[in-house]
C-alpha cells in the first residue's frame, strides 16, 4: 500500500514541477504575435502557393497586418477572401478583377504539321532546348510536354491532344504555369473577357500557313472589323486590348483562320 | 610505353571504318550558299553587303561585331540573293546571307599570294587570323584571334595540335593529317613563331596509325615539334583532358588553357591559320565527314562553308535506307537535326546518319538510378553525375552549382556508361542553360 502512495506522490510532484517549468517557459519565451495577423491568416486559403509574392500564407498574413500588402492581394481567394480580410483590417477593399490563365495556342497534333520524332526527357524545358523545338513545325506554340501541368497546384491545366488547356473554373491565376512555360505562351487574362487570340506565332503569313492550319498570319481583317480599336496586329500576330474589348465578336466572325475564339 | 591520357572516359565503338580510308575530296557546290550570321561564340557578325551586290570568293560579307566575334567570308562568287531568316542547324530560323553561286568561284585579288610569316610580328599575324574569320573548327566555334591574344604571351610553353578526334564515326581530321600534314605543321610553325618560348605537340589518338606516321614524317627535322600518341578514349579531344594528357597540368573549371601556358587548336583550325597567314586564303572551306550506316557512300570532304547539307548528302549517293536519326557532329556530342535543308557552318565537322536511334532504345530500357557510381567513374572532369541528377530533378540550382554541375562539358560519357539508361546529359544541358539564363537575368537587373 505504501508503495502505491509513494509512487502517486512522486508522480504528482514531478508533474507539478514540469507544469511550473512549462508555465515559466511559455511566459518568458513567448513569441509576440499580432492578433490581426492571426485573424487574417484564418481568412487566407492556406495553399501556400506563393502567387501573392510572399513566402506562403503566413508571411502574407503578417504583411497584410502590417499594412505592407493590400487586403485584396491574394489572387487565389479572390473577392470573397478580400472581403473577409477587409472586415478584419477595418478597411474597404475594391474587388480585385478575377483573372485566368490562357494558353495562346490551338495547334493540336491534328492541325499543326509535325516534322520530327522526339525521344528523351519529357518536359517542355528539355524539348525547348532541342534543335527544332520538339515535334511540331511551329517554333512558337505549345510543346505539349506538360511543364505547366506539373507546376499547377490546382489541377487547372491539362494537355489535350498536344496542347495545354486551362479549366477556367479551377484556375486561380496564381501564375505558376506562366513561369513554367519555356515558350512563354501562357498569359493571365481578365476572366470576364470573352474572346482571345489563340496563337503565338510571330512568323510571316506564308510560313504560318505552312506550319499550322490554326495560326494567325496577320491579315489584319480583325483590326478592320473592330469598332472599339481593341485589336491590333503587332509583329504578325493579332493582340486584343482587353480594356477596350467589349466582346462583340465581330473580329472572331471574320477571322479566316478561326483563331479568335470564345474561351 | 603506355600512351598518355586522362582519368575517366569511355570506350564507345568508334565505327570509323565506314569512312577512315576514304581520301578527302573537294566538293564543289552548285546551289546557293547560305551563311548564318552567328557561326561562332560571341556576338553575331554584322552584314556589310546588300541585296544584289556582286561578291567574289574570299570577300568579307559580314564583319565581326566586337572583339569576341568573327568575320564571315564568302566562299563562292556570285551575287547576294537576300539577307533573310533561314533554317539553321539549331532547328530555328536565323538571319543568314544567301549568295547566288555563279559556279565560277572567282577569287578576290591577292588570295593565294605566298607570304613569309617569319617577317610578320605577333600582332600582324593575329590581325590576319582575325580578318580571315577563323574560329575553333573542332566544334566550339570560339574566335581564334581571341585565343591567340593571351594575357601572358611569354609564358606560353605548349602549342597543342588537337588531332585526337575521339568522337566516333568522324574521320575528317584523320584524313586531313594523312593528306595535308604540311598544312598542319605549317600552322604549328606560325604559332611557334608567335610564341617562341613554346614547343609544339601534335596529339593524336593511337587508333590512327597512318595519321601518326604522316605527322611524324612531316615534323621530322624540326625539333621544336613532336608527335604524341594518346590512348584511344572518349573524350580525349576535350580541351581539359588534352592539356592534362600532354602536360600533366590540371585545369580548373575557371581556367583557360592559356592560364596554364597552353594554346590548344584543332588540326583543322591550324590548317586554316596556315592558309590565312602563309597563303592569304581566308576561311572558306573545311573538312567534313558524311558518314553513318544509312549513307550510300560515306566519305570525307573539303566543303565550302555555306554548302547545303542536302546537296552534300546527294554527292554521297543519298540514303541507302531511311535514317532513324541524323546528327550534325558525332553520336556522342552531336545534335539531331530535323531538316536537311540547312547550311554547313564553320564549326560543324560531320553529318552522321544512324539507322538506329540509341536514345529511343535506351528510353525503353530506362530504370531508376541504382547508385552504382559508374557515371562518376567515367566523368572526365571528375563530377558526380548521380548527385547532379538529384539536384537537377529537384530544380535545386543552388546545390547543383555547389557540386560544380555547371562545369559539365556535356560529353555524354555518363549517359553512355549508365546501366540504368538514364538521360543524364540531356538533363544537365537543360539545367545548365536554365542556370545560365537565370545568371543573365540577374546580371541584366
Amino acid at each position: 500500500m505504501g508503495m502505491i502512495i509513494a509512487t502517486i506522490l512522486v508522480l504528482v510532484v514531478v508533474g507539478l514541477l514540469i507544469g511550473l517549468l512549462l508555465v515559466f517557459a511559455d511566459e518568458s519565451f513567448a513569441v509576440e504575435t499580432d492578433p490581426k495577423a492571426v485573424a487574417v491568416r484564418e481568412c487566407l486559403p492556406g495553399n501556400n502557393c506563393g502567387a501573392c509574392g510572399h513566402a506562403g500564407c503566413d508571411a502574407m498574413a503578417e504583411a497584410i497586418a502590417k499594412g505592407e500588402a493590400p487586403v485584396n492581394g491574394c489572387p487565389v481567394g479572390g473577392a470573397a477572401v478580400a472581403e473577409q480580410i477587409s472586415a478584419v483590417m477595418g478597411v474597404s477593399a475594391d474587388a480585385m478583377e478575377k483573372k485566368v490563365a490562357f494558353v495562346k495556342c490551338a495547334g493540336t497534333c491534328g492541325v499543326t504539321k509535325l516534322h520530327s520524332n522526339y525521344v528523351g526527357i519529357e518536359s517542355c524545358e528539355a524539348v525547348a532546348g532541342m534543335p527544332g523545338k520538339g515535334i511540331k513545325s511551329c517554333q512558337h506554340g505549345c510543346l505539349g510536354y506538360g511543364s505547366c501541368v506539373k507546376a499547377c497546384q490546382f489541377e487547372a491545366i491539362h494537355i489535350e491532344d498536344g496542347v495545354a488547356k486551362v479549366d477556367r473554373s479551377k484556375c486561380v491565376a496564381c501564375g505558376k504555369c506562366v513561369e513554367a512555360c519555356p515558350q512563354r505562351i501562357i498569359e493571365l487574362v481578365p476572366d470576364k473577357s470573352v474572346y482571345a487570340v489563340q496563337c503565338a506565332s510571330i512568323e510571316k503569313g506564308p510560313v504560318v500557313k505552312q506550319q499550322c492550319s490554326v495560326g494567325c498570319f496577320g491579315c489584319m481583317l480583325c483590326t478592320r472589323q473592330c469598332e472599339h480599336d481593341a485589336i491590333h496586329v503587332v509583329n504578325n500576330l493579332a493582340k486584343i486590348d482587353y480594356e477596350k474589348c467589349t466582346g462583340c465578336g465581330k473580329c472572331a466572325e471574320k477571322c479566316p483562320a478561326k483563331i479568335i475564339r470564345m474561351r | 610505353m603506355r600512351h598518355s591520357t586522362f582519368r575517366g572516359g569511355v570506350h564507345p565503338g568508334d565505327r570509323k571504318e565506314l569512312s577512315r580510308n576514304k581520301p578527302i575530296q573537294y566538293h564543289v557546290p552548285k546551289g546557293d550558299l547560305v551563311y548564318p550570321l552567328s557561326q561562332h561564340i560571341g556576338k553575331p557578325a554584322r552584314p556589310v553587303v546588300k541585296k544584289n551586290d556582286p561578291v567574289l570568293a574570299g570577300q568579307i560579307i559580314a564583319e565581326a561585331d566586337g572583339f569576341v566575334s568573327a568575320n564571315i567570308i564568302s566562299s563562292c562568287s556570285g551575287k547576294v540573293k537576300s539577307i533573310e531568316p533561314r533554317m539553321t542547324s539549331a532547328g530555328v530560323m536565323a538571319q543568314c546571307i544567301v549568295i547566288e553561286n555563279d559556279g565560277k568561284f572567282t577569287l578576290k585579288e591577292g588570295i593565294g599570294e605566298k607570304c613569309d610569316y617569319t617577317k610578320l610580328s605577333r600582332s600582324e599575324i593575329v590581325k590576319k587570323v582575325q580578318a580571315a574569320g577563323i574560329v575553333g573548327l573542332g566544334g566550339a566555334g570560339f574566335p581564334t584571334h581571341v585565343k591567340l591574344s593571351p594575357k601572358n604571351p611569354d609564358e606560353i610553353d605548349y602549342i597543342i595540335a588537337n588531332g585526337a578526334e575521339c568522337e566516333p564515326y568522324i574521320t575528317c581530321d584523320d584524313q586531313l593529317m594523312r593528306n595535308r600534314a604540311d598544312w598542319v605543321v605549317g600552322g604549328i610553325k606560325v604559332l611557334l613563331h608567335m610564341f617562341p618560348t613554346a614547343k609544339g605537340v601534335v596529339a593524336i589518338e593511337d587508333n590512327k596509325p597512318e595519321a601518326l606516321a604522316a605527322m611524324e614524317k612531316a615534323v621530322s627535322g624540326d625539333e621544336r615539334i613532336s608527335v604524341l600518341p594518346l590512348v584511344t578514349k572518349f573524350p580525349q579531344g576535350g580541351e581539359r583532358n588534352l592539356v592534362h594528357a600532354v602536360t600533366g597540368r590540371k585545369m580548373a573549371s575557371t581556367d583557360l588553357p592559356a592560364n596554364l601556358g597552353c594554346i590548344v587548336d584543332n588540326v583543322t583550325t591550324l590548317t586554316a591559320i596556315y592558309r590565312a597567314v602563309c597563303l592569304n586564303e581566308p576561311l572558306m572551306e573545311k573538312g567534313f565527314t558524311v558518314t553513318g550506316e544509312a549513307v550510300n557512300e560515306p566519305g570525307n570532304f573539303l566543303v565550302k562553308i555555306g554548302t547545303n547539307v542536302q546537296e552534300l548528302l546527294e554527292a554521297c549517293g543519298g540514303f541507302k535506307q531511311e535514317p532513324k536519326k541524323v546528327l550534325l557532329g558525332g553520336p556522342m556530342m552531336g545534335m539531331a537535326i530535323t531538316d536537311l535543308n540547312i547550311p554547313i557552318a564553320k564549326s560543324y565537322n560531320a553529318l552522321t546518319c544512324l539507322v538506329e536511334d540509341p536514345v529511343e532504345i535506351a528510353q525503353k530500357q530506362m530504370t531508376p538510378c541504382i547508385r552504382c557510381g559508374r557515371c562518376a567513374r567515367v566523368c572526365p572532369i571528375g563530377l558526380v553525375p548521380q548527385q547532379m541528377q538529384v539536384a537537377a530533378e529537384r530544380k535545386d540550382y543552388k546545390r547543383y552549382e555547389r557540386i560544380h554541375g555547371v562545369d559539365c562539358i556535356a560529353c555524354g560519357s555518363c549517359t553512355f556508361a549508365c546501366p540504368a539508361k538514364r538521360p543524364l546529359t540531356q538533363l544537365f544541358k537543360v539545367t545548365k542553360s536554365a542556370i545560365l539564363a537565370a545568371r543573365r537575368r540577374e546580371a541584366a537587373k
